[in-house]
């Protein structure tokens, strides 16, 4: 399995993530590599409702974010989340990955975009990048920890 | 039946296939089916309505879908009909989300329902009297049938503009 240097946060604690996605193994698979990345799972949600009550509950550094989700989507959740919190960094995890629902999604407040099937090496960097403007990470650009995890 | 309808959907299950399960993929088999079709093991359904029309049925046995949730959950995951349903969904929305991404990246604009899923035998309704594209794909997890039906719908397209307007 590949390995990756820890993302953490300025204060040395590992980054907290808050998965949503109406997909129970979609959540499983996002957390078995947040895991990897050296982050904390702070919740989950399996649709966009849910997922603003989470936010406001656990104020998560990051929250990966599937868009077709049942009750509320997940880009409506986005600009309910966003325009309460303007800090929030969200990345969008999706199998449908056209221009048009990455431009609503981005426009709504959503810092990035992974297409699913999610590979672990490519929502590394998208993360590395996300926070790397966070006032939270280590580090600039990129917030990393010494040694490697497995 | 048009094969650059349909490639972006084989094209896209193969990529899916490979990345989701951790292993190489291989085409088995392809025929041509006209019958109201009768699912191997537990199949979702997705239809698409827009610029073109159509719909997808993913199938896979029991065995072969608890097998993939292993894999997609990382861990060993015990059989149950939830487990199941949730594979061939999670599976289902992969491969119809890709797809649908080639298919906007080169113009066509449409809708796509969410996956219903069947778990009889029985011929699925809606399936009967169109021609599909029957292929069964080998992945590490065991054999996944797609099922594919698509067409245009320029001439319906043209009918409306050729309608005049009333005041």
């Amino acid at each position: 399995m590949k390995q990756f240097a820890a993302l953490l946060r300025k204060d040395n604690q590992p980054v907290r993530y808050l998965v949503v996605d109406d997909s129970v193994f979609a959540r499983k698979n996002l957390i078995k590599m947040i895991e990897m990345f050296g982050g904390e799972l702070a919740g989950e949600a399996g649709d966009g409702l849910t997922a603003i009550a989470e936010y406001n509950r656990i104020k998560p550094d990051i929250v990966l974010m599937d868009i077709t989700m049942p009750q509320m989507e997940g880009i409506e959740a986005v600009e309910r989340i966003v325009r309460q919190h303007a800090e929030a960094r969200i990345v969008m995890v999706s199998s449908v990955g056209y221009q048009e629902n990455i431009l609503a999604a981005l426009q709504k407040g959503a810092k990035h975009f992974v297409q699913k099937p999610v590979k672990p090496e490519v929502l590394y960097e998208i993360l590395r990048y996300v926070l790397s403007d966070d006032p939270n990470a280590t580090g600039a650009p990129v917030a990393l920890a010494g040694e490697s995890r497995s | 039946m048009r094969m650059e309808l349909i490639q972006p959907f084989i094209n896209a299950a193969d990529a899916v296939f490979a990345e989701s399960l951790q292993g190489p993929t291989k085409i088995v088999d392809v025929e041509m089916d006209e019958n109201a079709y009768r699912p191997k093991g537990v199949a979702a359904l997705m239809l698409i309505k827009g610029d073109i029309e159509g719909r997808v049925i993913l199938d896979l046995s029991r065995e072969v879908a608890v097998k993939v949730a292993s894999v997609l959950a990382g861990s060993e995951v015990e059989a149950s009909e939830q487990v199941v349903r949730e594979t061939v969904c999670e599976l289902a929305n992969m491969v119809i989300g890709n797809s649908v991404t080639l298919l906007n990246d080169q113009g066509f604009h449409f809708k796509v329902f969410p996956p219903e899923v069947h778990m009889n035998e029985s011929g699925l309704a809606g399936s009967a009297d169109t021609e599909a594209l029957v292929i069964c794909i080998e992945t590490s997890c065991g054999d996944i049938f797609l099922n594919i039906a698509m067409r245009y719908l320029h001439r319906r397209r043209s009918e409306r503009t050729a309608v005049p307007a009333l005041d």
